[in-house]
């Protein structure tokens, strides 16, 4: 699932629940329609109520990573949970997106490298 | 190989079916009581394969059936196999290059085979092609000890 929330040149995807297969192609409609609309400069996918993530994730942020490249803007990852962070390691995708925890006041970026 | 336990089951390569497989696989491997990060492995390595079984296998015919079987063995040991009756691969070790894919357009990473390889302790693949796919997968559960 995801909630988009829109401010000035900030578009942030609240994801939530199981990001698979099944679910991936609908998440990316969603998101690639309003990038589309909004241009913004800042995409954030937000992994904090994700609870569970396989490399269909990866292939999500690698697309949303190609569009951001294609409309000039950047993309953050916000929030991954320790099985993401893993698989999010596992595949090099924390190098193509700043990664942040934003909740309980970790605000700086994280270095998540073993 | 003692078999101690074991479940079977078999279900249309559907892609609402990818969460019930997991959860099914790991419901099985909480009677070795897991820690948090051992089923959290089990669970996406599972979800890769059946996946790749759902996107891959039978892309140009009506979805077939995937087949898993999970079974407990001596030495808390979790082995997994699925099974699809789809195209099969017909180059396997260009299928497991990370970031390989043959569905770009799908957006599939390509890291299927990767993700099932470093979250487990050996992985299996056999396949033929026009005879389907067979992936077995084992995992021994460390309770967190090395």
């Amino acid at each position: 699932m995801v909630e988009l929330k829109e401010e000035p040149r900030k578009l942030t995807a609240m994801l939530s629940g199981e990001l698979d297969h099944h679910h991936a192609k609908e998440i990316r409609e969603a998101i690639d329609f309003a990038v589309r609309e909004q241009l913004p400069k800042t995409l954030i996918l937000d992994f904090g109520h994700v609870t569970f993530m396989d490399s269909s994730g990866i292939g999500l942020i690698m697309g949303r990573s190609r569009l951001l490249e294609e409309t000039g803007g950047t993309l953050e990852i916000h929030n991954p949970p320790q099985q993401i962070r893993k698989v999010l390691r596992l595949s090099g995708a924390d190098r193509l997106a700043v990664i942040r925890d934003t909740v309980n006041g970790k605000e700086p970026e994280h270095e998540y490298a073993q | 190989m003692n078999t101690l336990n074991e479940l079977k089951c078999t279900f249309p390569a559907r892609s609402e079916n990818e969460s019930f497989a997991r959860t099914m696989v790991c419901s099985f491997a909480s009677q070795l009581d897991p820690t948090v990060e051992e089923l959290a492995d089990l669970r996406t390595a599972v979800s890769e394969a059946v996946t790749n079984s759902i996107v891959h296998a039978y892309r140009s015919t009506e979805p077939g059936l995937i087949a898993v079987t999970v079974r407990l063995l001596p030495g808390d040991v979790i082995y997994i196999r699925i099974a699809d009756k789809g195209c099969g691969i017909a180059d396997i070790e260009q299928a497991m290059q990370p970031l390989f894919s043959s569905a770009p357009a799908e957006e599939r990473a390509g890291l299927g085979f990767t993700v099932m390889q470093s979250f487990t302790d050996s992985l299996t693949v056999r396949s033929k092609s026009g005879h389907g796919t067979t992936v077995t997968m084992r995992k021994k559960l460390r309770h967190g000890k090395e």
